[in-house]
């Protein structure tokens, strides 16, 4: 242990530690803005500088490890002037847009702005005049509130493994830029969206899709219908006020309504037929000698990631569409014909933790029901400024039900919002299938926890099944080298483009650390276990659909309107 | 009166550069010889005595720098002989390694082996292509005798970014990345190239070193000024009557450097100011010539002996002009990484460009020395950190210069 | 030789990627696009880094430019011998500004920063070769071994 004293406070920290740390732990509290609590000290933002007894020059707390015998002041004048004055410079190249970016209210630069009461800023106000690019359906960038932290290039590059963003010349025309500089749609961008969460300011962000919801709930013709995805229960309460997790499912409904959606249902019902037609793909696979080992094919950031950097590798993609393309293939069919309403007229909206369903429901396969299948993606946060602009109370809003025919769901489609969730979910059903018992115990908590690469081997009546979880791209790519290089032993592969799964998902309230990923994911445990069916081949409105229109998994309506295909991206450059 | 001393130039235009034959003639390769003679703890001791510090302009001491690496314990460690040159005024190492490339190699040679390393990089700037041949004709010959031994020397070229001349950037750019300062802690000695323990010396420190073998560190710790002993060869620019280059003592005056060797202020004119080490020294007005130009002496009237270069200017000369080309070669030259050095350099730029258009006011002089004063101790590397000190100094010693020209 | 045939020759080469480049450079007079994702697959680094690097250093330019590229030295001790009557007559003299190539892309004209030959300023460089104690009429000669 080293001995050092903060502003007057003695303490023993562990060697290594940075003053930051030390700081921390003794609950002085140091301004940051390039530091991220999940990704490598940077020390470039400077905005955490403090004074070391004996050196003229100031450190920055952020990357100076402590020393024995260290004295460290981090309030004086010197200091305060220091940090003042490089707010001031960052924020004089920054937009003075506050009121009208997306991240008002939720920004790093603009809190700091407020804690050192920036008022009349002596430089003088210079942007660099780049235009925002909007090339993607999922992500824009506007380049002109970049403050050059790198945060999101690192998410890319080393959490993600994409190397989407890099930097562009140096000094004070230094940028970040996707791939050589072009529009992001050209760089191999898979619009995960972790950039987004990485990002201090509002220089990234997802492209916001309001205004069609209002138009659509404005017309007496159309009829809105939202599917709600199995993450975002646990979190969008964390955009109106309310703890992670502290929004009853039904009151969610219930404020759907208020906002104009006219029937609300479930992505939860789609996950649990996903189970069905996925776990019944592998049993296939398995017996017939097909591509293995197979990978699920939920999570569009990832099937993105496989058309660009695995395209050897997509006969291995389960051919199951995702639950959000299952969902919509499915309302303007099954579901119009059983709530006799013209599909036509159907506009079918879903709430997702995720920025890459943006462009998902925007490929052109997706339109098996005859119509496009899902019309608008909102993310978590969208429908989040929904709530807040209507002003709902949550806390005294009762609560409604799910509509009929695809609004059920188990246990089992819950826990698709976390990584694991999909391989549990569908070695619950796989088990009573293969083997015909009950399963008795039906958490399988090798498979849970935001860990990058979890593995499991289950014994289907003799047949040893090895399986692995991936979650983060980066995870994912060590999987798929192998796979690559003919040397994975496993037969069923789950990933997730996400860190943590679907609940740290690109379109999900800003999440500065995987402590609040964590958050999430036992939240989604807790509410599994709250749930009286927790196995997909239970849910009786999956039963139903079997019975009175897809017959049997696998089937040809299921592989009309449920299955897919992939393309490689080809793309310019990797 | 000022008089020459060669050391680091003891060769220069009398022996064929391109000959290794004529340095051998001259000297050369004995004190490698001798060195790897000696326990390598009792070699690091001789270069620690003679008290060398580094002649790129920080002014450590050299073997305590070796020591480190010597220290650290790793399967692979790395000697690079910093030849980045970039300050503007400078050219003292181009004619070192124009001159006497194999003083270069012999000293990075003798570094290999107290420290352990088999493997040497010259990391020549960008602009010196011309040396760069040089250097690879001296390599060759140098292994073709045989000298060199093991250890191993390959010359990478820089390619036009003044940030690579601090340690750290010209490691990220040996190792094909963008010129970014690191942060240190950890120091070269224990991390470097790599992630290898690697020394970094400047043409100048290593050309030094065969002589303070030869000699012995007492005879060098004798030399000049006793915190910064021996020689350092200045190259004279700007409005003196001698524009060339010297060696000299570190002892020696400004005043001597100026007037002496100099040969005074060109043209008849009178003497205004003079900035020494580079485009990042201060500027020194006439009441302070009589300074050492040692590390130290320098030091405490608030300039720096840096890179040796002395840019003399004249009664005629408007500070705030010449400050102006300073600071844009500083908003040209910060690599970006760190926000006050990115924002602040083109601040200082702007505020500067500001006043020599007759369009500042005192405020702006004072958010100028605000400015500097929070850059020269918040910025991450010396580049940020040094960047304000032409300002500052003019603001302090010229300040009718910038006063005359506010609204 | 292509960019393709050039790079290669510095695969094994570790961090040899601005070594490529400035082959590249030699042979072509700037980056294009291409080269620079060949070096990236080369080298086994990202695109946008390889980008990131080409882009970094002045010597680089990732946009065409002239076969000649002559760069004016405008540093402080330059600067006070009259760099700037010099940038004035090349200006003139080429018909284009700083920044600009010839229409005929023989000659690319650039600012630099100090070139190390200050013992007879004011400098300039043409592919890196130094013309010292530049005059404004000693230009068009020196200009002329170039066309």
């Amino acid at each position: 242990m080293i001995n050092v004293t903060i502003d007057g406070i003695k303490t023993s920290v562990p060697e290594g530690s940075t003053i930051l740390k030390a700081a921390e732990s003794i609950g002085v509290k140091i301004p940051t803005l390039c530091n991220h609590p999940d990704q490598a000290v940077k020390g470039n933002c400077r905005v955490c500088v403090c004074e070391v007894e004996g050196s003229r020059l100031l450190s920055a707390a952020c990357v100076m490890p402590v020393w024995e015998g260290m004295v460290v002041k981090t309030r004086t004048p010197k200091v305060v002037e220091a940090r003042k004055t490089i707010l001031e410079l960052i924020l004089s190249n920054h937009p003075q847009d506050c009121l009208n970016c997306i991240r008002n209210q939720n920004c790093e630069l603009q809190t700091l702005a407020e804690e050192y009461f920036i008022r009349d800023n002596p430089f003088s106000q210079k942007t660099r005049g780049m235009a925002k690019d909007y090339s993607t359906p999922a992500i824009f960038r506007d380049p002109d509130k970049c403050i050059l932290c790198r945060r999101c290039v690192e998410a890319c590059s080393v959490i993600q493994s994409v190397n989407a963003l890099g930097l562009d010349q140096r000094g004070h025309h230094a940028m970040v830029v996707p791939t050589m500089g072009w529009d992001l749609i050209d760089s191999p961008c898979v619009m995960c969206g972790q950039c987004i969460h990485a990002c201090p300011v509002g220089a990234i962000g997802e492209v916001e899709e309001i205004d069609k919801l209002l138009a659509a709930i404005a017309d007496p013709d159309t009829v809105v219908v939202t599917q709600i995805a199995p993450a975002v229960r646990v979190a969008i309460g964390e955009e109106v006020g309310l703890a992670t997790g502290d929004m009853p499912m039904d009151v969610f409904a219930a404020g759907l309504r208020q906002i104009g959606f006219d029937y609300v249902l479930h992505t939860n019902f789609t996950a649990d037929l996903t189970i069905l037609e996925e776990g019944n793909e592998l049993l296939k696979r398995l017996k017939e000698g097909g591509t293995l080992p197979m990978f699920t094919s939920c999570s569009p950031g990832w099937i993105n990631f496989c058309e660009t950097f695995y395209p050897d590798l997509l006969d291995n993609l389960s051919t199951c569409k995702s639950p959000q393309q299952m969902f919509g293939a499915l309302a303007k069919t099954y579901w119009a014909e059983k709530s006799n309403i013209d599909p036509a007229k159907i506009y079918s909206v879903s709430i997702m933790p995720c920025t890459a369903k943006k462009y998902e429901c925007s490929r052109p396969e997706m339109n098996d029901s005859g119509f496009r299948d899902v019309d608008l993606v909102l993310t978590t946060r969208e429908i989040g400024r929904l709530f807040r602009m209507s002003g709902i109370d949550f806390n005294k809003l009762a609560g409604s039900h799910f509509d009929s025919w695809m609004g059920a769901y188990t246990g089992a489609a819950v826990i698709f919002g976390a990584s694991g969730g999909v391989m549990e979910a569908a070695l619950r059903t796989v088990y009573e299938v293969v083997t015909g018992q009950t399963l008795e115990n039906v958490n399988f908590e090798v498979t849970r926890g935001i860990q990058g690469i979890k593995e499991a081997e289950v014994d289907l009546n003799g047949t040893v099944v090895k399986v692995a979880i991936a979650n983060g791209l980066s995870n994912a790519r060590q999987l798929m080298d192998e796979v690559r290089a003919g040397t994975s032993p496993y037969h069923f592969i789950e990933i997730m483009a996400c860190p943590g799964g679907c609940i740290g998902g690109g379109g999900q309230p800003i999440t500065k650390s995987n402590a609040k990923r964590v958050e999430r994911i036992n939240q989604i445990y807790v509410e599994d276990e709250a749930c009286e069916i927790r196995k997909s081949h239970e849910n009786p409105e999956v039963k139903a659909i079997y019975e009175e229109f897809l017959h049997e998994p696998l089937g040809h309506q299921s592989h009309h309107l449920l299955h897919t295909h992939y393309t490689a991206k080809n793309k310019k450059t990797l | 009166m000022a008089e020459e001393m060669r050391i680091v130039l003891r060769n220069y235009g009398k022996i064929d550069p391109l000959n290794i034959d004529e340095y051998i003639a001259a000297g050369g390769y004995k004190a490698l010889e001798k060195a790897k003679g000696m326990n390598k703890i009792d070699l690091i001791e001789e270069v620690k005595k003679s008290n060398l510090r580094g002649r790129g302009g920080a002014g450590f001491n050299c073997g305590q720098k070796w020591f480190f690496a010597y220290q650290t314990n790793a399967d692979q460690k790395y000697v690079v002989c910093n030849a980045d040159e970039g300050e503007p005024g400078t050219y003292k190492d181009r004619l070192i390694m124009q001159g006497d490339p194999q003083s270069v190699l012999e000293g990075m040679a003798v570094c290999g082996y107290a420290i352990g390393a088999n493997k040497g990089f010259i990391y020549c700037r960008g602009e010196y292509p011309y040396v760069v041949d040089i250097l690879n004709q001296a390599i060759d010959q140098a292994k073709a005798k045989g000298v060199l031994g093991d250890f191993d020397i390959e010359v990478r070229m820089g390619a036009g970014a003044y940030v690579c001349g601090e340690e750290t950037a010209l490691i990220e750019s040996i190792e094909g990345h963008r010129g970014e300062p690191r942060f240190k802690p950890p120091f070269p000695g224990v991390e470097g190239l790599w992630g290898k323990p690697t020394i970094i010396n400047n043409v100048e420190t290593f050309a030094n070193i065969p002589v303070i073998v030869d000699k012995g560190g007492d005879w060098y710790a004798a030399i000049g000024a006793p915190s910064y002993p021996g020689t350092k060869v200045l190259t004279l620019t700007g409005d003196v009557n001698n524009k060339t280059f010297f060696e000299v003592p570190t002892s020696t005056t400004i005043r001597e450097v100026v007037y002496g060797l100099g040969g005074g202020v060109a043209g008849g004119k009178k003497f205004k100011a003079v900035q020494i080490g580079g485009t990042s020294g201060g500027f020194i007005p006439e009441s302070l010539l009589d300074t050492a130009i040692s590390f130290d002496a320098m030091s405490a009237i608030g300039a720096t002996l840096g890179s040796g270069a002395v840019f003399v200017m004249d009664e005629s000369r408007d500070m705030v002009d010449v400050v102006s080309k300073i600071t844009k070669f500083f908003e040209h030259e910060s690599c970006g990484k760190c926000a006050p050095c990115r924002e602040g350099t083109a601040r200082m730029n702007e505020l500067v460009g500001k006043i020599k258009g007759g369009k500042g006011s005192a405020a702006d002089i004072a958010l100028l020395k605000k400015l500097g004063g929070v850059m020269s101790i918040a910025c991450l590397c010396g580049l940020g950190q040094a960047a304000p000190a032409p300002v500052l100094t003019t603001i302090g010693h010229f300040a009718a210069d910038y006063e005359d020209k506010l609204v | 030789m292509s960019y393709k045939e050039i790079i290669a020759k510095y695969a094994e080469v570790p961090g040899g990627i601005i070594e490529a480049f400035h082959a590249v450079e030699k042979e072509l007079s700037f980056l294009p696009e291409e080269a620079i994702a060949e070096a990236a697959r080369v080298f086994k680094v990202p695109a946008a880094e390889a980008f990131g690097v080409a882009s970094f250093y002045s010597m680089f330019s990732t946009k065409a430019r002239g076969k000649n590229v002559i760069r004016l030295c405008e540093s402080a001790p330059c600067h006070v011998a009259g760099a700037a009557e010099v940038v004035a007559a090349i200006e003139k003299e080429l018909g284009i500004r700083m920044g600009e190539s010839t229409n005929d892309g023989l000659f690319a004209l650039e600012f630099t920063e100090c070139v190390g030959q200050c013992q007879a300023t004011p400098v300039i460089t043409i592919n890196s070769k130094p013309y010292l104690d530049v005059t404004p009429a000693i230009i068009p000669n020196i200009l002329a071994e170039y066309k």
